[in-house]
């Protein structure tokens, strides 16, 4: 990092850090509904120190079932990694625990957990069950330094005994918790992630559990099929595909399994992007001559221009809090970069100063971009893709990823606090995710090439 | 690497796999053989020469042979299969052919009753026969057996002779012209306005569809693979609409062209250096039938 003389806003490195974890701070701030229980942003500096320190014991068996043991492990992987990977606790590690780890509230003694080695704040336990072809899962939080009334959660799930059950039920009860010790916003590990995949000999539209579990086809055109953009409801999937016609926006229903109609606008369509209340979708298209961004109707009505002018614009993407403007790429001078509109089409702010800006992506609260920028462009320059976070009001950006192959796509999850993006870092197009700050960064596919991912509203 | 498309290549296209396989993966042990003596014979001249040098060669040669001799290890024992099961091979040679001319076809079988071969029917266990077929063949051979059955397969290429091929043609038609006559026009990076060193192409390629007014055709824009996908085919639409706007400017009538973007989806060049990147940064025409 810092090769060159990279012309930051902030030269050092202390300051972009800085920056980085103030803007975290806005972020979380401004997103949480309630401002309590925000206990691991105290101080607003050294994030990551702050977190609560929580304890996550294997649940334990409570039936002798041959399955049960194919499930609790499912279960358990399942829990541990939506919990390490929800950026708001510190998880304890397992070898500080004792040999003698609680399945039930009677079996807790406190003092094995809220003093060194564990010292955890918060401990969450439990058991799972299978009896008759049924799962039943029982699970507490509890705050280990309140021994008085340590109970912060108590749940019991029950359903069939299959092992997408149980991964399901890890990702409901670790929400439960995530909602809890993060500041009130509900957790991810429902979501789903929405991207393009070759892995059928075509670019198709794919999706896939948040934790890259699950991984299915949904659309089998047999062409090219491009930029899948989920509605906020989940109920509709938009994309670009190439058609007889050419490149058309295509609709699919995610109720019904197939495709639905859409018009078709003739010239190149691409790119669409739906407004946070799901009425409007907004993309590129030629069809005048020039690629500008048009809005239409969810249904395809209502069509009309954005934007005027010669470049090609492309990749709009609402204001995903107001649905008061539009970001979107445009090459009108030249090198790509990224722009504001007010969705009436008045004040065009050019938000990128230099280099190579594209696929900019709007933060759940509002406040922030992500996008893929090269800053140093042109013959000679390394040329590498980068993910960035921009604040929207100031222009003053963070680079997330550092010097590792192209990086491209960058999406936000609902929380606000992860992104995920499509990197060559592995050698070829695979999908990444990490926390809006560059941390924890892990790989989701590993199949074919995967490209252009896009996250669900909820 | 090599070795391993062609496998591939021959078990995907004639799906015959294993008769394939097998036949090319003997081609590679005997090509390691001959190699082998070759470095055998280099360490006898060595050592009686330098002393030093020869170690060097020798140990070199110790390494190589140590290699090849890895690779030389895997391959099975040559077909010793279950006891009753048949086994069954077929080539012609040459393998290549034009039209008129005779080749010979040539196949072995083991633990086989009942041997025959599409197109020729029932035939002696092993033999070869002389074959001159009009056109490409693919010889089918099945050997039926107590132990079961065994398929092969080989491929006799035709070519139709040369001089048949010119004459009857009296004029190359118009989709060979076009595919002759009209040039790709190449853009410079992010750019789609037709540059200056490329006008002659679009004037010569206008002069040639203006002669052929019947002709109709696609502009397909392409971009190289450093951008990124979205705006790479809304580039890409603008580069084939450049096109498109030269040549009717230059006369060509626009319900003749339809103009498609790929941007990065269908290189023509998948290298990462600038050579590569130009050739994939254009308005390439396609004929439309």
């Amino acid at each position: 990092m810092g090769d060159r003389n990279r012309p930051a806003p902030f030269s050092a490195t202390s300051l972009a850090r800085l920056l980085c974890a103030l803007s975290l701070l806005l972020l979380f701030c401004t997103s949480a509904s309630t401002l309590f229980a925000q206990d691991w942003v105290r101080t607003g500096s050294g994030l990551g120190v702050e977190k609560v320190r929580l304890a996550v014991p294997d649940f334990k068996a409570s039936s002798s079932d041959p399955q049960n043991t194919a499930l609790l492990k499912t279960f358990n992987d399942t829990f541990w990694n939506d919990l390490d990977n929800s950026g708001v606790v510190e998880l304890v590690s397992k070898s500080f625990y004792p040999l003698q780890v609680p399945g039930q509230p009677t079996d807790v003694t406190f003092g094995m957990w809220n003093a060194p080695p564990p010292n955890a704040a918060m401990l969450a336990f439990g058991n799972l069950g299978v009896a008759a072809g049924k799962m039943t899962v029982q699970g507490w939080l509890y705050d280990v330094k309140n021994t008085a009334s340590p109970q912060v959660l108590g749940k019991q799930y029950a359903d069939v005994a299959t092992d997408e059950a149980a991964r399901v039920i890890a990702h409901k009860f670790a929400d439960e918790i995530i909602f809890r010790l993060g500041g009130g916003i509900p957790g991810i590990a429902e979501s789903k992630i929405y991207f393009v995949s070759d892995r059928s000999g075509h670019k198709e539209i794919w999706v896939m559990d948040y934790d890259g579990s699950d991984q299915r086809q949904l659309t089998h055109q047999g062409s090219i099929a491009l930029s899948p953009r989920i509605s906020p409801d989940g109920s509709h999937l938009a994309f670009s595909s190439l058609t007889k016609s050419g490149w058309d926006i295509l609709m699919y229903s995610s109720d019904l399994n197939r495709l639905v109609s859409f018009p078709h606008f003739g010239g190149t369509n691409l790119s669409p992007s739906w407004s946070p209340d799901g009425a409007r979708l907004a993309f590129s298209s030629s069809r005048g001559g020039h690629s500008e961004i048009y809005v239409c109707d969810a249904s395809g009505g209502n069509l009309h221009a954005m934007t005027t002018g010669k470049g090609p614009d492309v990749s709009p993407t609402w204001n995903r809090k107001t649905g008061a403007q539009i970001a979107f790429v445009s090459g009108s001078t030249g090198l790509p970069q990224v722009y504001t509109i007010e969705a009436d089409g008045t004040n065009q702010q050019r938000m990128t100063d230099q280099g190579y800006a594209v696929s900019p992506n709007w933060s759940p609260n509002g406040q922030f971009l992500t996008l893929a920028w090269t800053r140093k462009y042109g013959p000679g320059e390394p040329g590498s893709s980068d993910i960035y976070l921009m604040d929207i009001a100031s222009k003053q950006w963070v680079q997330l990823t550092h010097d590792g192959g192209r990086n491209d796509f960058p999406t936000w999850a609902p929380d606000g606090r992860h992104i995920v993006f499509q990197s060559s870092r592995s050698g070829k197009e695979e999908i990444w995710m990490m926390l809006a700050d560059g941390t924890k960064l892990h790989q989701l596919t590993f199949t074919g090439r995967n490209s252009q991912p896009n996250w669900s509203w909820k | 690497m090599k070795s391993w498309e062609q496998t591939f290549r021959l078990s995907s296209e004639n799906d015959v796999g294993f008769a394939g396989g097998i036949q090319v993966k003997r081609i590679n042990v005997n090509k390691i053989d001959s190699n082998d003596d070759r470095k055998k014979v280099k360490v006898n001249v060595s050592q009686q020469t330098l002393r030093t040098l020869a170690t060097v060669i020798a140990l070199c040669a110790v390494l190589m042979l140590g290699a090849c001799k890895k690779k030389a290890a895997p391959p099975p024992p040559p077909p010793p299969p279950p006891p009753a099961s048949p086994t069954a091979s077929i080539s012609v040679s040459p393998d290549t052919i034009q039209s008129g001319q005779s080749s010979t076809l040539s196949w072995q079988t083991s633990n086989a009753t009942d041997v025959s071969i599409d197109g020729i029917g029932a035939v002696q266990p092993s033999g070869s026969q002389s074959v001159n077929p009009g056109d490409s063949t693919t010889y089918h051979l099945v050997a039926k057996g107590s132990g079961g059955t065994q398929e092969a397969t080989t491929r006799l290429t035709v070519t139709p002779p040369p001089a048949a091929a010119a004459p009857p043609a009296p004029s190359p038609s118009e989709e060979d012209l076009f595919g002759q006559t009209v040039k790709d026009i190449y853009f410079e990076y992010d750019k789609s306005d037709i540059r200056g060193d490329q006008q002659a192409s679009i004037q010569a390629d206008a002069q040639f569809l203006n002669q052929h007014s019947n002709i109709n055709f696609t502009i397909e824009g392409h971009c190289d693979n450093r951008g990124s996908t979205e705006y790479n085919l809304a580039l890409g639409d603008q580069r084939a609409s450049s096109v498109k706007s030269g040549l009717v400017a230059a006369g060509v009538n626009a319900s003749r062209i339809k103009t498609i973007s790929f941007g990065k989806e269908k290189p023509f060049c998948m290298e990462d250096n600038e050579a590569c990147w130009q050739q994939n940064r254009r308005g390439h025409f396609v004929y439309q039938r």
